[in-house]
């Protein structure tokens, strides 16, 4: 178990003393991914100016939605964000090099092509999140500390498993990469408001099936005390966990089968 | 080492853009062939016959359609992961070393993943560095490297976990003629005396009449030569080439025994079997003699013969 | 005349080789408008109107900016910035074609693509499941002209931020500025309308609320007369004065180019 994390930490650093190399440029990107993922967190606030509640949340609640969203996002963008260029790994070839080392393929994905600039994402997120946990004078119990130490891995695992899933699409065609996006990418921008917003259909598509609601909407309202204006079991706000174990568990083999259809570039 | 039983792999291939239509191609078709240990083989092929395919499977890129492969005791695309500590791979055309790194960060990154303790890493890197001579640009990023210099970092690269069975995919393309000879005594040295089993896919014929005895030869998916370099030359050698410097151009000759091939100007080509002297008779009998020489076909001339469905 | 059509087609069959990568973005264009859709409809639980915007063109404004989303190209560009820094602009100075004129019918090109093929099917969908404003024959014409327009604008402001190239070795972090800016203030990620009075202000005063705001309020019949020959008015203004800036960028750089010996 340890070994792999040892070893990804040695591939990874490698690659962060190149980047950090190219100092200004890599400072511009950092503070780049800051400020395009900030303007999400204007459009928040343009909404609370025109009402003071959404539904029944007012706009400290759904900073911290946005903000716990924005964390777990941010870090899987940094942790497997790369995922989005490996339809051109396929495209090229160069995936086969990965398959002739012996280690797992999905694991040596992950531990090319990162890039620390992507840092600048979850930056924003924790200055929000700094806001909404400033601003709501939440009460603090055990049980909450512990939801909110879980709660980011568990959607880091909830969205990483989403991205490898859509990452396999590359294995039947190099073209369709914005397919994913819309799972990755919009489901952050859904996880970022509370669910109760969308329609039932849309829910029961995106938050249940694929499971983005257990990202940060049910373990919100457990920080957050508050009633559920869905009405859906209270067992829901401690599923996450779970819920992240079986993700994990579909996308693997998902991975795994997907691999066997590689076809590989060039004769 | 290697065992191949009837190997078969399908691709479907959509046509079209809206209605596509589905076709099969078989990229390999029913090959067989088995490979000792030790042995140091080339695989040959025109572009698109099915050479990066076979390779690909005995490596467990890719699963085969039909057929079994076993490499090394293992199925190569079952226990992809456990094979590929035993055997080497370098595509020439792909950089498996890490690009923006100095070139020893990515021996040491491989080392990691291919868990080669630290003194046999020590050893076997000291060993690459005499004989590839790497010490001049070990700490040169591999985006600063030349081809030449590159490609013997991707050989020490493919090599550094002492594998028993090598793969290399066109390993001398783009190479001037020193880096190319560099590069074929180095697989001589690594044959000879580490007793390494190589197989080598290329288009260059240099290589293959410098490093194998053995050949095996694909066409359109299908297995048409397998056997040794002499072997082929018996077979596919034996017509040779009579040329003739003739004091004039004349039309082609018509002598028994031998077809014209070529003209050029008052030389002419006679392709012929058997013995020289009688054709020499029946030619200079014919016409006045200048100059006369017989040629040998050399294994470029035999390989497009073959290509060519001489069989 | 004839060289721009063939500059066009070219634009309109590079992104045409690619149904597959069509198909994806209709699709993600489609889950991003029914999440906005719903997002702002919440909104309207509390109040009827926000500034001059009902529920229905709120929800208009939200298919219409998917629609338009790759037809306006508010996202990253910088192919001219790769021709300058590889050095081909050199190239493409020498031409008798000017490259301004060769990006612009480029971008009238590609743009008609992404309006009928990464536009038609998001707005459809949406126009199915809400009910959306439909404009009259003449908001119809006038709609046509603006988004025209709106795709002059675009190009001219990515040629000005491109054109940067020739004085900075990378051009990513004013591209990342411009893009921000160009994504906030056009209106893409939440209709203008709903800006505070003196944000909204400052973005009617800039040339982005002409790269997707104006279009689409056009749509929504929010000009009538005098007022809708003075919006349209204004984005060909601001696509005057872009290209011509964009044009004297150029010429800076050319120079410069001259100078340094490419």
């Amino acid at each position: 178990m340890v070994e792999p994390v040892l070893l990804w930490r040695r591939l990874v650093g490698a690659q962060v003393r190149s980047q950090l190399q190219y100092r200004t440029s890599f400072l511009l990107d950092l503070f780049g991914s800051f400020l395009i993922s900030f303007i999400d967190f204007l459009a928040v606030l343009v909404i609370f100016h025109n009402v003071p509640q959404l539904g029944v949340w007012s706009v400290r609640e759904v900073a911290l939605l946005y903000a716990l969203s924005s964390i777990s996002f941010a870090l899987t963008d940094l942790l497997i964000g790369h995922l989005d260029q490996f339809p051109q790994k396929i495209r090229d070839g160069n995936f086969d090099i990965l398959l002739v080392r012996p280690r797992g393929s999905l694991f040596q994905v992950v531990a090319s092509d990162f890039q620390l600039r992507r840092l600048g994402k979850a930056m924003q997120g924790v200055l929000v999140l700094v806001y909404a946990l400033a601003a709501l004078h939440l009460h603090w119990t055990v049980g909450r500390v512990a939801m909110l130490v879980v709660m980011i891995p568990a959607g880091v695992v909830i969205f990483a498993s989403v991205w490898v899933i859509g990452a396999c699409l590359a294995f039947w065609t190099t073209d369709g990469g914005e397919f994913t996006n819309a799972f990755t990418y919009g489901g952050n921008f859904m996880a970022q408001y509370p669910i109760d917003v969308y329609a039932s259909w849309l829910r029961r598509f995106l938050c249940y099936l694929v499971p983005l609601g257990f990202v940060c909407y049910f373990p919100a309202l457990y920080l957050l005390g508050k009633h559920d204006p869905l009405g859906l079991p209270r067992f829901l706000q401690f599923a996450s966990p779970v819920v992240a174990v079986i993700a994990a568990a579909v996308a693997g083999t998902i991975w795994r089968g997907a691999v066997r259809h590689y076809r590989s570039a060039g004769g | 080492m290697i065992e191949v039983e009837h190997l078969t792999k399908e691709f479907v291939v959509r046509r079209g853009r809206l209605r596509r239509e589905r076709h099969v191609v078989e990229a390999v078709r029913d090959i067989s062939f088995h490979v000792e240990r030790g042995e140091l083989l080339g695989y040959l092929g025109p572009n698109g016959a099915g050479k990066s395919t076979t390779i690909k499977m005995l490596t467990g890129i890719l699963v085969p359609s039909g057929g079994r492969v076993t490499v090394a005791g293992l199925d190569p695309s079952k226990r992809r992961v456990e094979l590929a500590k035993r055997i080497g791979a370098m595509f020439g055309q792909r950089v498996q070393l890490w690009w923006d790194l100095p070139l020893i960060d990515s021996f040491e990154l491989l080392r990691h993943i291919y868990r080669v303790p630290a003194d046999r890493y020590r050893t076997s890197l000291q060993r690459f560095r005499t004989v590839l001579d790497l010490d001049p640009f070990l700490h040169t990023p591999v985006r600063q490297l030349s081809l030449g210099q590159r490609i013997r970092g991707e050989l020490t690269a493919a090599m550094l976990h002492e594998p028993e069975l090598l793969f290399l995919d066109e390993p001398t393309i783009g190479l001037d003629v020193v880096a190319k000879q560099r590069v074929r005594d180095f697989l001589v040295e690594i044959n000879r005396e580490r007793g390494v089993t190589v197989l080598l896919t290329t288009h260059d014929l240099g290589d293959i009449e410098r490093l194998c005895e053995r050949l095996l030869v694909i066409d359109r998916g299908s297995l048409i030569w397998d056997g040794r370099i002499g072997e082929l030359k018996e077979r596919y050698g034996r017509d040779r080439l009579l040329i003739v410097d003739l004091e004039r151009p004349v039309p082609p000759l018509e002598v028994a025994g031998a077809v014209v091939e070529r003209v050029d100007g008052p030389r002419q080509w006679l392709r012929f079997r058997g013995p020289a002297a009688d054709l020499t008779a029946r030619v200079a009998a014919a016409t006045r003699l200048v100059d006369l020489q017989i040629a040998e076909p050399d294994i470029e001339e035999i390989v497009r013969r073959i290509y060519a469905g001489e069989r | 005349m004839r060289l721009d059509w063939e500059i066009a087609k070219r634009g309109w069959r590079r992104y045409a080789a690619y149904p597959w990568a069509t198909a994806a973005g209709v699709f993600t264009n489609t889950i991003f408008g029914f999440l906005q859709a719903y997002i702002l409809l919440a909104v309207f639980r509390h109040r009827s109107h926000v500034g001059s915007y009902d529920a229905a063109d709120t929800v208009t404004y939200v298919w219409l900016a998917q629609a338009l989303i790759m037809t306006v190209y508010v996202f990253g560009w910088q192919e001219l910035a790769l021709r300058i820094r590889d050095g081909a602009i050199a190239t493409d100075l020498s031409r008798p074609l000017d490259p301004q004129r060769y990006w612009l019918a480029f971008d009238l090109g590609r743009a008609p693509y992404h309006l009928l093929f990464r536009g038609v099917l998001p707005f459809a969908v949406g126009a199915l499941v809400f009910r959306v404003h439909y404009p009259s024959p003449l908001e119809a014409l006038a709609f046509a002209g603006s988004v025209a327009l709106a795709v002059v604008v675009s190009l001219g402001f990515r040629f000005l931020y491109n054109a940067a190239a020739f004085w900075l070795l990378d051009i990513r972090g004013v591209m990342t500025v411009a893009i921000t800016l160009n994504l906030f203030l056009s209106g893409m990620v939440m209709p203008l309308t709903f800006f505070p009075g003196w944000l909204r202000s400052i973005a009617h005063a800039l040339p982005f609320a002409s790269i997707l705001q104006t279009p689409v309020d056009v749509w929504l019949g929010k000009h009538h007369g005098a007022d809708l020959a003075g919006v349209l008015a204004l984005q060909a203004l601001w696509a005057v004065v872009l290209l011509g800036l964009g044009r004297l960028a150029l010429r800076g750089g050319a120079r410069r180019l001259v100078v340094q010996g490419g």
